[in-house]
């Protein structure tokens, strides 16, 4: 379970994320909504201690995550992240980039860490592209990749942040059908997106950020169906 | 009939002052790379009161003219109480002079590699120090060889400087032959030759290694 508790996070005197409070339950899928600069993708952010918090708790698993003494090398082994730029490591084919962190980080001799690997590419629909480089592929497979490099660390949560924002239309889909299908596996997932219709879709709460606060939470029948805010009822209708 | 006085023993004489050329290149390329990784790093890493003393001494080694170092250098051992020999006041001032532009040519390296993929790295569980030996070390390395491969070619060349300080390297051995046999064109013709003997090997090296890993990136064709 995350727990994330009062959460207050600045960068230098902007305050972004201004006491943020809520929970994701074991197999949930929940979608966080808004505008830019709302704060989601810096939330996700904090939530596998890339960024620091000035203020308030996240805790995975009952882990303070950005307490003294945390291993955050250690927790971050079971939240796996993908990001809106997908990140490829260039020098790297498909393979190697998803082995390359079973290997060094769970110390996984290279036949195990690329039976994992393999299985995970075949899983995302890139098993015929193992030997490829990175930059022979499209964005919408990189994405994928990256998913299947994050989910090699079997990890017990996914962060996506915003991840079809930067790819080319014709290219969403196949990075949603893959995350519906994670979803329908049991993954937990917090998901930042713009893609209002999947979070209505995959989601079991969605949660809409304005301007660092969280101003609904709820189903999706309840915020995207039927929101009460103003604030989410005009974002809504210009995404939409 | 083409007639000369150049004869194999000058050729080996110029030889051997191509060997000194080479021996110098080696060694202060060689400490000029250690020390230019570790300070591209350190510029890179570390907080300004480590950098803003490195960043200075680096620039003054990049600023006062390579000649001018050497010969100070050479006067000041024997101020400083040291015995080092001129092959020693060589290596150490090209080393040291090597290393201030391969500092930057690192740096710039370090800098290619985008923050959002080392965030990536680190994202996935891996330490610091993996971080920098499996991803940024790499991508680093490709984005600075052809800075690092003239600069070794220069530093080559820049050798000839220490004949100030009293080495015979090759540059100064052909002098000694023209002054000899007084036909310059001829000698600097053979020195020059020589000099692109030594450079080729390592300007293919380059090439070679920027053909590999062009390859790498091709291997969708395979």
């Amino acid at each position: 379970m995350i727990e994330i508790e009062n959460v207050h996070k600045s960068y230098g005197s902007l305050e972004v994320i201004k006491g943020v409070t809520m929970q994701v339950e074991k197999g949930e899928v929940v979608s966080i909504i808004g505008g830019s600069g709302s704060g989601k993708s810096t939330l996700l952010q904090c939530i596998n201690g890339l960024e620091p918090i000035q203020k308030g708790h996240i805790r995975v698993d009952g882990i303070d995550v950005h307490a003294k003494g945390t291993d955050l090398n250690k927790l971050r082994r079971k939240i796996g992240i993908v990001f809106q730029q997908w990140n490829a490591f260039p020098h790297l084919t498909v393979l190697e980039n998803v082995t390359l962190a079973p290997r060094k980080v769970l110390g996984l001799s290279a036949r195990e860490a690329n039976e994992i690997a393999e299985k995970h590419l075949v899983h995302v629909g890139l098993g015929d592209k193992l030997k490829v480089m990175p930059s022979r592929l499209s964005g919408g497979q990189q994405q994928r990749m990256a998913i299947a490099r994050a989910l090699a660390m079997s990890p017990d949560y996914m962060l996506f942040d915003e991840v079809t924002s930067a790819l080319d239309p014709q290219l969403v889909g196949e990075v949603l059908d893959t995350m519906r299908m994670l979803s329908a596996e049991g993954m937990t997932m917090i998901v930042v997106t713009h893609e209002i219709r999947f979070a209505r879709e995959v989601s079991n709460r969605v949660a809409f950020f304005h301007k660092g606060l969280i101003h609904e939470i709820g189903s999706p029948e309840e915020v995207i169906g039927a929101p009460k805010k103003p604030e989410t009822i005009d974002f809504l209708k210009s995404v939409l | 009939m083409f007639d000369t006085a150049f004869s194999s023993n000058d050729l080996m004489f110029l030889l051997k002052g191509a060997w000194l050329t080479i021996q110098l290149t080696v060694v202060a390329v060689a400490i000029g790379t250690v020390l230019g990784v570790v300070f591209g790093w350190a510029r890179e890493s570390l907080p300004g009161w480590v950098n803003v003393p490195i960043g200075a001494v680096l620039d003054v080694l990049r600023s006062v003219p390579l000649l001018i170092q050497l010969v100070l250098v050479n006067s000041g051992k024997s101020i400083l109480g040291l015995s080092w020999s001129p092959f020693v006041v060589g290596a150490v001032v090209l080393g040291l002079y090597t290393a201030a532009y391969c500092t930057e040519i690192v740096r710039g390296g370090i800098l290619a590699v985008p923050a959002t993929t080392r965030r990536a790295a680190r994202s996935l569980g891996m330490t610091y120090w993996q971080d920098l030996t499996s991803i940024v070390a790499p991508i680093a390395l490709r984005v600075s060889l052809p800075g690092w491969i003239g600069l070794t070619l220069g530093v080559m060349k820049d050798t000839a400087l220490v004949m100030w300080i009293g080495i015979a390297e090759l540059l100064r051995s052909s002098q000694i032959v023209i002054t000899r046999i007084q036909e310059p064109l001829l000698v600097l013709a053979i020195a020059g030759l020589i000099y692109f003997v030594i450079s080729f090997p390592v300007s293919r090296l380059g090439a070679f290694l920027e053909r590999r890993w062009a390859d790498d990136s091709l291997k969708a064709d395979q």
